[in-house]
């Protein structure tokens, strides 16, 4: 079993908890302001999607990566106002954008490159930089961008408004917080951070978008945030814990076998972070205690 | 006048998300009322078309009720997918044991049923797997949410991830004839078959899989309308979907009922494998689904949670399913995706549309 726990695999659990963090930190901005999110995976698939395409098109992964995030943003405002604007079930229109970014990838592709199930292959330079080999430009953002987010939530006075928007929006709002502002930021930030996890995936892990190449991503990202009730450096570990057990199915998939000579059965490795989310979901380990505002539009009273 | 709004709103999400596919065709470079035209106009021609349409109505029509069961209570099922998933695996596990099932291996015959039980028996047993295992999936997330207060949103999209592991797992390695490039398992008995219409509907063509299956669905309609609006578990179970204080202030409870909706939810999705292990694969295969438990989602909100406007809506998505391989084939540019990106359009405007007009009325 030791040769099984590597610096190889710590990397690749790196590698795949990436995408993971980008969506998780973005959702936290999202859901702390009140408005569940969904969307998450449709908007990972929007960067994803954009990026690769950008990126093939200029051969600059970097404007590439802009592109998906302006995508992701465009995408979280329609979302935003469909939540925020029509108070539309955040639920329901959620999945509306991840059946849409099913579907309008796959169009656009398919009229441009002729080929609905992918974009062509990006040239290995044009790709998102990777250090010694295996520790890609994407990963240290994501390490970077914990601690920052962190003080951005608690350390300044945006932080504080939007966390009273999600607990309390009405005594937000008597204190003179913009309600409805901040949760159309909170969403379009969820959009643009989701987006560079998705665009990590199509633009530094592979080399090119795939149909609905986000496969649930958006959905665990999401089952993190839950499992770190709402907060960055727990999130982290969330996603790190995730694309550890990712890394582990990979890693043991045909190589590795059980003592008696038969397969390891991977899907029940596979299983394990799901599990886990229902079990701290129903506060067996701590109670997880949701935004108070979480999932329901704020009206201000006349 | 109510019928008419409940109609009007359904009605001008369709339109719209036809206005928004339409401007992305023509930005694609195609002709959207041609697009259109293919869309919609291979579905009723003949036998053959109809046909097809029902058969792509049929597992909608379930998940679509399973959804607006759980939504009457309150509930947002996103789980239907992995309650059919078991259910069908479950289903297709009844049919191998008790249906005399025997595989070849490499030429080697091998026995791998219990027993071999008679139709009159084997279909029924087959029929009821399939409502409680999709039952029983479903009671899960009621449960934690009755006992502990946590999401069915979350809980039902985890329990999708685990359901579909959990029977590749059993498929990959018990069910599955060895050698077989394709994750699926061996054939159910053919005692467990049920009829396809063309066997007693002969102006059904061979090739087209519509089975009876169809049939029970619109009886499933019936019953679910019978349930929830004549029946007092029904009406206990839509007053905590209206208010759940008030329905407990008034004796109901509402752990009780959100256990009981997501149960017949998930029993309500699980038999989707009755019209597809039964009637038309006869086995389960790991990609079965093409994404029925989350259609629903769209199929129950544009039939607003109602059986007659889930029937309908599910007849609608049947042909878009439909005129999608018409679109993918005979259009230049666009490919049958657009399919999906209707969907999400249409989606969104209800969700839009509903609340707004509610809160136009108020003010």
């Amino acid at each position: 079993m030791s040769e099984l726990f590597t610096i190889a695999l710590l990397f690749s659990a790196i590698r795949l908890a990436t995408p993971l963090i980008f969506a998780a930190l973005g959702g936290m901005f999202s859901e702390r302001s009140g408005v569940i999110n969904i969307a998450l995976e449709g908007l990972m698939l929007a960067g994803a999607f954009t990026g690769a395409v950008v990126t093939y098109e200029a051969g600059n992964p970097y404007l590439g990566l802009l592109a998906g995030m302006i995508a992701g943003a465009a995408l979280a405002y329609i979302y935003a106002i469909a939540c925020i604007k029509f108070e539309a079930d955040q639920v329901v229109s959620g999945m509306a954008i991840n059946f849409l970014m099913i579907g309008l990838p796959a169009v656009i592709s398919g009229a441009i490159y002729d080929s609905s199930g992918s974009t062509p292959q990006i040239v290995k330079e044009h790709l998102l930089p990777e250090f010694f080999n295996r520790l890609s430009l994407a990963s240290i953002l994501a390490f970077l961008l914990v601690p920052l987010c962190w003080y951005v939530l608690y350390k300044t006075p945006f932080g504080l408004r939007l966390r009273a928007t999600g607990e309390n929006p009405a005594a937000a709002d008597a204190a003179g917080v913009n309600v409805i502002r901040l949760r159309y930021i909170g969403v379009v930030l969820s959009g643009i951070l989701a987006a560079v996890g998705g665009a990590y995936l199509s633009i530094g892990q592979s080399s090119l978008f795939t149909r609905n190449m986000t496969a649930g991503r958006g959905y665990i990202a999401l089952a993190a945030l839950i499992l770190a009730k709402w907060r960055p450096w727990q999130a982290l570990l969330a996603c790190l814990f995730f694309g550890l057990m990712e890394a582990l199915t990979i890693q043991i998939q045909g190589v590795f076998k059980m003592p008696s000579g038969e397969d390891i059965p991977v899907q029940f490795i596979q299983i394990i972070p799901y599990v886990l989310t229902i079990i701290v979901l129903a506060g067996f380990i701590g109670l997880s205690r949701a935004p108070k505002a979480l999932g329901i539009p704020y009206r201000k009273e006349k | 006048m109510k019928i008419l709004r409940e109609i009007l709103s359904p009605l001008a999400a369709v339109i719209a998300a036809f206005i928004v596919g339409g401007i992305i065709i023509s930005l694609i470079g195609d002709n959207p009322f041609h697009t259109f035209y293919l869309l919609l106009s291979n579905s009723f021609g003949s036998a053959k078309d109809i046909g097809w349409t029902l058969f792509y109505a049929t597992p909608l029509i379930f998940t679509g009720l399973a959804v607006a069961v759980a939504f009457r209570c309150g509930l947002l099922n996103i789980g239907a997918e992995g309650q059919l998933y078991v259910a069908a695996f479950a289903t297709a596990w009844v049919g191998i044991k008790f249906g005399g099932t025997v595989v070849d291996i490499f030429g080697k015959k091998e026995d791998w049923s219990w027993m071999s039980l008679p139709a009159i028996l084997l279909v029924p047993l087959c029929i009821l797997t399939a409502i409680i295992v999709g039952g029983l999936w479903g009671a899960i997330p009621g449960i934690l949410k009755a006992k502990f207060g946590s999401h069915e949103v979350i809980n039902t999209i985890m329990l999708n991830f685990i359901a579909i592991s959990i029977v590749s797992y059993f498929t990959q390695y018990y069910y599955k004839i060895p050698g077989d490039p394709i994750l699926q398992t061996a054939e159910i008995g053919k005692a467990a078959y049920i009829p396809q219409l063309n066997e007693f509907l002969p102006f059904i063509p061979k090739d087209v899989p519509l089975n009876v299956a169809f049939l029970l669905a619109i009886l499933m309609c019936f019953l679910v309308y019978i349930f929830l609006w004549k029946t007092k578990w029904g009406f206990e179970l839509r007053a905590v979907g209206e208010n759940a204080s008030a329905a407990e202030y008034g004796g109901i409870s509402p752990q009780k009922q959100i256990i009981i909706a997501m149960t017949i939810s998930g029993a309500l999705a699980g038999m989707v494998s009755i019209g597809e292990v039964l009637g038309n694969r006869h086995n389960f295969y790991e990609g079965f689904s093409a994404e029925w438990g989350f259609l629903g989602i769209a199929v129950a909100l544009l039939g607003r949670n109602h059986p007659l406007g889930v029937f309908l809506a599910a007849l609608f998505f049947g042909v878009l399913l439909r005129g999608q391989i018409f679109v993918d084939a005979f259009t230049p540019r666009v490919s049958k995706d657009i399919g999906w990106v209707l969907q999400g359009v249409i989606i969104l405007f209800v969700a839009c549309f509903q609340i707004y007009a509610r809160k136009r009325g108020k003010v």
